[in-house]
């Protein structure tokens, strides 16, 4: 017995669709979220996370919308990040059917909302969504906020600690340098964040060869989150869980219909 | 009639979806009358042991179970639902559960916590919610579990050390981990539950 790696696809949402571009823009149409949610379901991925990347208020409730019909016929976890500000968002998502959320520039703002949330519903559902990038900052990772166009000014590994220590659940890593590029997960990112962190680590950004997500648990990642080389049909699922398979880590047998 | 009890806590949305898919009526109910009714209760359950507690004391939920459980009626307790069956945690503290088993729930001693993602089971030959779902994996999402032997049959899972994973005892069953959201998997698990009402 032992715990699989989790297979991740992520889905940027926006008024109702998903994107993804390269570095945050750039970007494209990938399709209709609960189609591609449920495909990716039945794919075999262990986990789904929508990023609602929306800037309008009419964008969040229908996203909220598309979280509410893709809990209808998904029978795996669902994570929903994007513009969560306080408790009573996080009510909101979780009602609609979301089982975990990742805040992100919200609690950069104000961190007790981590405490706040992490008491009312549990560490468990919390996830901090970290975009980082190199920089000259102590450790030489700094985060950025507002999709990674500005620095918030904080150092990554001291920011990710103090996260731990008020209570997230899980730690969402995403490489702003590598995001959308699939030129490889930020590696060395990986290993500094694991080093001070005792939570699940999601690594994100970068994934391109199949190498680059056992590079990735070798590093010290626990779940592999990708986008663009799922969307666009590079790899399947099963190609992923099938090469790591191959090559010793644990996946989780999936159908691959 | 699947009743799932709504004491504040829980993916309720999600539960009441895959009990349904098992093709039984299901409701989402706070009512102390149609708990006790139900052809089986679920008591799903996220956040910590304490909070759970206090939502469950706001419904009656300690009389419903143990009359329930008196009259010969079936639970299935998930996750927290399953833990606030033992005697007592220590989760932030020591706390009283609804001890239908003497035994405490404490922290997974691992180097990673939460126990977040699929892991399989050793399961029992006697076991009734595994049938055909054997060598599964289901998911898990928790840092606190019983590590005793209680009730009649036992499944075990393992992180950084072994733990119950479920029980079944009679009108009693639990799992620590979620089958409503372990895929078909845990679909099937469910509906082993349910055909055996």
């Amino acid at each position: 017995m032992s715990l699989s790696v989790r297979i991740i696809p992520c889905l940027d949402v926006t008024d109702g669709r998903v994107v993804k571009g390269v570095n945050f823009t750039n970007l494209v149409d990938a399709g209709d979220p609960v189609e591609m949610a449920a495909l990716y379901g039945r794919e075999g991925a262990d986990e789904l996370t929508f990023l609602d990347i929306s800037a309008s208020v009419a964008g969040r409730e229908t996203t909220l919308d598309v979280v509410r019909r893709t809990a209808e016929q998904v029978f795996i976890p669902l994570t929903v990040g994007g513009g969560i500000r306080s408790v009573g968002d996080v009510d909101r998502l979780l009602r609609a059917g979301a089982d975990k959320v990742s805040i992100n520039t919200a609690a950069i703002a104000r961190p007790e909302l981590i405490a706040e949330i992490a008491d009312r519903f549990g560490s468990q559902v919390l996830v901090l969504s970290v975009d980082a990038r190199r920089a000259r900052s102590e450790s030489g990772f700094e985060v950025t906020t507002h999709g990674g166009r500005e620095s918030a000014n904080i150092d990554a590994l001291a920011w990710v600690e103090k996260a731990c220590a008020l209570g997230v659940g899980e730690i969402l890593l995403n490489s702003m340098d590598a995001d959308g590029t699939r030129a490889g997960y930020d590696i060395g990112m990986i290993t500094a964040v694991r080093a001070v962190s005792k939570v699940p680590l999601i690594a994100s950004g970068g994934a391109g060869a199949l190498s680059d997500f056992s590079a990735a648990l070798d590093a010290g990642a626990d779940a592999l989150l990708a986008a663009s080389v799922f969307h666009f049909g590079i790899h399947r699922i099963n190609d992923v869980k099938s090469y790591l398979n191959s090559h010793n880590y644990c996946v989780r047998a999936s159908a691959g219909k | 009639m699947i009743a799932i009890l709504d004491y504040g806590s829980g993916n309720l949305r999600s539960a009441q979806r895959a009990f349904a898919a098992s093709g039984k009526d299901v409701v989402v109910t706070s009512h102390y009358d149609i708990a006790m009714e139900a052809e089986g209760l679920v008591i799903p359950g996220v956040g910590a042991f304490a909070a759970c507690m206090v939502g469950l004391d706001s419904v009656k939920a300690r009389t419903i179970i143990t009359e329930r459980i008196k009259s010969e009626r079936p639970i299935l307790g998930i996750c927290i639902g399953m833990q606030i069956l033992f005697s007592k945690s220590t989760e932030h503290g020591i706390h009283e559960g609804v001890g239908i088993w003497d035994a405490e729930v404490s922290q997974l001693q691992a180097p990673i916590l939460p126990h977040m993602g699929w892991n399989t089971i050793e399961t029992s030959a006697d076991s009734i919610l595994f049938k055909g779902v054997e060598n599964e994996s289901f998911y898990f999402v928790h840092s606190y579990a019983a590590k005793e032997k209680v009730g009649k049959v036992q499944s075990w899972s393992i992180h950084g050390e072994r733990f119950l994973a479920a029980v079944e005892d009679g009108y009693v069953c639990a799992t620590q981990f979620h089958p409503e959201k372990s895929g078909d998997a845990g679909l099937a698990l469910i509906k082993n539950w349910t055909q055996s009402l």
